[in-house]
């Protein structure tokens, strides 16, 4: 793989039963184009939670997922309402889901602690009434080794 | 533990992959809230749940487990089993308590995931 390739998703913010269809299909790409189990599994978990996130609080939005051999780095946009105090939303346990969205299995204060833990640099910019993008990379070499 | 011993001691009912059922998983972790799923589990689990949407299952194969099992009777719908099916997800349903079902796989030898620390 010499040349850096990027997959990109709509995901929907419509539809719950729907959410998590781009990361299913981020995992089966990595798995063929033969990366190491472990970081594939770094990558899903990082992706998947971000994915319900968009489709939980901001309506859906785009991702993509910039792969080459040295890193991978997913890009999460939204349009969505923003992050208040995003130092407050990164604390475990913090969560501004409905009783809905637990009663679904999320919303649980964990999905950006999460995040951060599975991977090597993550960064939030976001603007109230604007949006909020959420950059991800994972590196392939070296610091997990 | 085989998966099929697992079906065995819950009583279960087979949804969907039963050419997988010799498989192995090497812990289990029970409950209903997938945020925490994605959060603890660690290594080739079998997931046990109440809950029944499409995200049991995504959850599960993003955590790379590969039996899911149903308490309290619970049953997924065609579009879940399709899901669990195209990835080879062994599903079963038990008519035991989430309770009753961590007890019975635990004295047969079956662990839970590792403990979490704060």
């Amino acid at each position: 793989m010499s040349e850096k390739l990027v997959f990109r998703f709509d995901v929907s913010g419509n539809d719950f039963t729907s959410a998590g269809q781009a990361s299913v299909q981020v995992k089966k790409n990595l798995r063929q184009l033969g990366f190491d189990n472990e970081i594939i599994r770094r990558v899903s978990i990082a992706m998947y939670e971000g994915e319900i996130n968009m489709v939980i609080h901001a309506g859906g939005g785009v991702a993509e997922v910039h792969v080459c051999e040295e890193y991978i780095e997913i890009i999460l946009d939204d349009h969505g309402p923003g992050i208040k105090d995003i130092e407050k939303a990164m604390q475990a346990g913090y969560s501004t889901a409905s009783e809905t969205i637990r009663s679904l299995g999320f919303g649980a204060g964990m999905g950006l602690p999460n995040m951060k833990k599975n991977s090597d640099e993550m960064k939030i910019t976001s603007e109230v009434g604007v949006g909020t993008r959420i950059v991800m990379k994972i590196n392939c070499k070296g610091t997990n080794e | 533990m085989k998966i099929s011993k697992m079906q065995e001691l819950l009583d279960a009912k087979v949804l969907c992959c039963e050419e997988n059922l010799g498989k192995h998983v090497y812990s289990a972790f029970g409950c209903d809230l997938m945020s925490d799923v994605l959060a603890y589990v660690t290594d080739q689990a079998v997931l046990l749940t109440g809950l029944v949407n499409p995200q049991v299952i995504r959850t599960a194969l993003m955590m790379d487990m590969v039996c899911i099992v149903f308490v309290r009777s619970k049953e997924p719908n065609e579009e879940m089993i399709n899901l669990a099916k195209e990835n080879g997800i062994v599903m079963m349903s038990t008519n035991k308590t989430l309770y009753t079902t961590c007890g019975l796989l635990y004295s047969n030898g079956l662990v839970g995931t590792a403990e979490v620390e704060k």
